[in-house]
């Protein structure tokens, strides 16, 4: 994407926000990535269209998943830069507790980055990140950069 | 883009699937179809115009719901415990996804189901899928239907 083009060539992180916008999808579900120094937290932006239980209201579980998801190719896009986004390979998802009708945050952690796949661990949570809400592990492939192989930068 | 679209009706009853265009086929004891039509606001690449993985999670799990629900034939509450799932191929941007899941085994309090999205071949899937679910989790939040179909 010409986003992470950008700031391959430029050598610099990818501006998520940007990116986060720049996904049609993303921004379809109302997902919005906040930085922090050079920390990640998304939000899941509440609305009457995410419901999938309107009995209890709950979230719909698939947006949950969804929201995970863009959280760890947004991570992964920024931990290992190579001009374009991961590819989900495979993603496994833990529902824990019922997602009650408010705004959600996410955040995702590398856990082994390699030459071609990245292994991914995203949480989210409602009231407190010690209280998730729904957790997602998956392996992400890589498109390796023109230049040459893919580099972790910490 | 010609194409005439599948037979099928929206959950009306599930805001998110209303708003994602989930259309559900069909929903026996031996298991349920639905499908989710292209739209350009759900690709997750603009310069490719792939499908988001995500709307393949949101389909699979909502199908693989609908399948517990009709092999209990019961009205149960049930919520996802777990779902994985396997990027095969990227979604042909512009074709409708379908999925088929199947409950294979309820015990007690848990269902296994299986599923697979694909386009018009279900042995060349986008994706495929395991899942459980937790029957009773909750009754206050039972998915009941309205009165008049009880």
């Amino acid at each position: 994407m010409d986003i992470l083009r950008d700031a391959l060539a430029r050598n610099a992180k990818p501006d998520l926000k940007a990116l986060a916008a720049a996904l049609p999808y993303a921004r379809w579900l109302g997902v919005e990535a906040e930085m922090r120094g050079s920390e990640l937290t998304t939000i899941l932006r509440y609305s009457p269209e995410l419901i999938g239980n309107p009995v209890l209201p709950a979230l719909h579980g698939g947006v949950l998943g969804a929201f995970l998801e863009i959280t760890a190719i947004l991570q992964v896009a920024f931990d290992a830069p190579s001009g374009e986004l991961p590819k989900p390979v495979d993603i496994n998802i833990d529902y824990l507790r019922s997602a009650r009708p408010v705004d959600t945050y996410g955040r995702a952690w590398i856990t082994k980055l390699g030459r071609r796949v990245v292994n991914v661990h995203a949480e989210a949570w409602q009231d407190h990140h010690e209280k998730p809400v729904t957790t997602l592990r998956g392996h992400f492939l890589l498109t390796a950069p023109e230049n040459g192989k893919v580099t972790a930068s910490s | 883009m010609s194409k005439t679209p599948p037979d099928g009706h929206i959950l009306g009853h599930v805001p998110h699937a209303r708003s994602l265009g989930l259309h559900l086929q069909s929903a026996t004891r031996d298991g349920a179809t639905g499908y989710v039509p292209y739209a350009a606001h759900l690709s997750g690449n603009p310069e490719t115009g792939v499908l988001h993985g995500g709307v393949v999670t949101a389909l699979l799990d909502n199908i693989c719901g609908i399948a517990v629900a009709a092999a209990l034939g019961t009205f149960r509450s049930i919520a996802t415990l777990d779902l994985r799932i396997d990027y095969m191929r990227a979604a042909t941007p512009g074709e409708t996804v379908f999925a088929r899941a199947e409950c294979f085994k309820i015990t007690r309090s848990i269902a296994f189901v299986r599923g697979t999205a694909y386009h018009s071949d279900s042995s060349d899937p986008v994706a495929t899928c395991v899942a459980s679910f937790m029957i009773d989790a909750n009754e206050r939040g039972v998915m009941s239907p309205p009165k008049s179909e009880r």
